[in-house]
């Protein structure tokens, strides 16, 4: 590990709000020192105007993505150890397809907008006086639907994505993945509706299955599988002999 | 920017082409075999109903399966304007469809 007496240097791509500049800043390195240590370091003790996001510190929230020497990553799951080379430098940059606010900070409106675009919430069919369903974890469904809940919104997966990239209308992997879950889980009754969501021009057949996504993924899910599961059913639907997705 | 009718069409047009393309490849190369002529092509085509179909159908789902991939990619790429796009993919899907049946009309009629 580095001793503590060496310097790490940091560049960072900022944005006042008005025009895009670079700020190179010398920081102390420490063992086990986490991407996200370095940016508090550096708005701590060399420019507090320095704006980025962060809640929980261990990975759970989702605030603190970032670019990472061009890889989008939650910079508190990051050492820098792992990111950077003996002697290189560490370049830190706000994350792609979302306008930034300031800095490292970005507006992911447009990111949680498409997720009710794509019909990313859950449609009950039943009111808290019915009976709860049973259902089992071994149900086929429910199995796809398990495999891509554990998305936390941190908006890795779209900044990650060349599509949206190239096609700002683009719903995304993130609501896709979550139409995914929502159309797999029994108890939810909006099917109909978001399959027709999502394939709409915007939708997921403009996916190049490059897998950016998935690639990505902090939690390890696999959004470019759902969105390819997705294809399947809507595509399943509309020929006039299959309805069903097995 | 492309929907499911689309996505849809362009596979079922990529599906009907396998045949085809396969037909064709093994066709070119046992025919070059021992040297390719126009009068070979030309006897092996003129009045023949079957080849006209086939390499008919084969212009019309190239054409089509090419247009929509035009979209997609002119939107990515070139064009942020879905209409513009659209009406050039249209245009080109016109004038593959023009160009391909009267390379057809030539080996089969002329």
């Amino acid at each position: 590990m580095k001793t503590k007496d060496q310097t790490l240097t940091v560049s960072i791509d900022r944005f006042d709000g008005t025009s895009h500049y670079q700020t190179t800043h010398d920081v102390p390195t420490r063992d086990n020192q986490t991407v996200l240590d370095v940016v508090t370091w550096i708005q701590q003790h060399d420019d507090p105007t320095l704006s980025y996001r962060f809640a929980c510190r261990v990975g759970m929230c989702g605030s603190c993505a970032m670019n990472i020497n061009g890889e989008p990553k939650w910079s508190c799951r990051t050492h820098v150890s792992k990111v950077v080379d003996a002697g290189s430098a560490l370049r830190i940059s706000p994350l792609r397809n979302m306008p930034i606010l300031r800095d490292l900070s970005v507006d992911m409106t447009p990111f949680f907008d498409k997720w009710t675009q794509a019909v990313g919430y859950f449609v009950p069919t039943q009111t808290k006086d019915d009976p709860l369903p049973a259902i089992k974890s071994d149900d086929r469904d429910r199995a796809k639907a398990n495999q891509s809940i554990e998305c936390i919104n941190c908006g890795i997966c779209y900044s990650a994505c060349d599509v949206v990239a190239a096609n700002d209308a683009y719903l995304g992997p993130a609501a896709l993945n979550r139409a995914w879950t929502l159309v797999n889980d029994e108890r939810d009754g909006g099917a109909k509706e978001r399959l027709e969501a999502v394939s709409s021009d915007a939708g997921c057949h403009n996916c190049h299955s490059q897998h950016g996504c998935s690639t990505y993924c902090p939690n390890l899910l696999a959004p470019a599988t759902s969105i390819a599961g997705l294809k399947r059913q809507t595509l399943l639907n509309l020929l006039p002999w299959g309805s069903h997705d097995d | 920017m492309i929907d499911a009718r689309l996505y849809l069409l362009q596979r079922l047009t990529a599906i009907a082409m396998l045949p085809l393309i396969a037909t064709h490849l093994i066709l070119m190369i046992v025919a070059i075999n021992g040297g390719l002529t126009a009068e070979e092509i030309l006897g092996r085509t003129q009045g023949s109903v079957g080849w006209a179909l086939f390499y008919g159908s084969f212009v019309i789902f190239a054409a089509i399966h090419g247009a929509i991939g035009f979209r997609t990619i002119a939107y990515e790429w070139l064009i942020p304007n879905i209409r513009i796009c659209s009406v050039a993919s249209f245009g080109l899907l016109i004038v593959l469809i023009g160009l391909g049946l009267r390379a057809v009309y030539a080996v089969i009629v002329l």
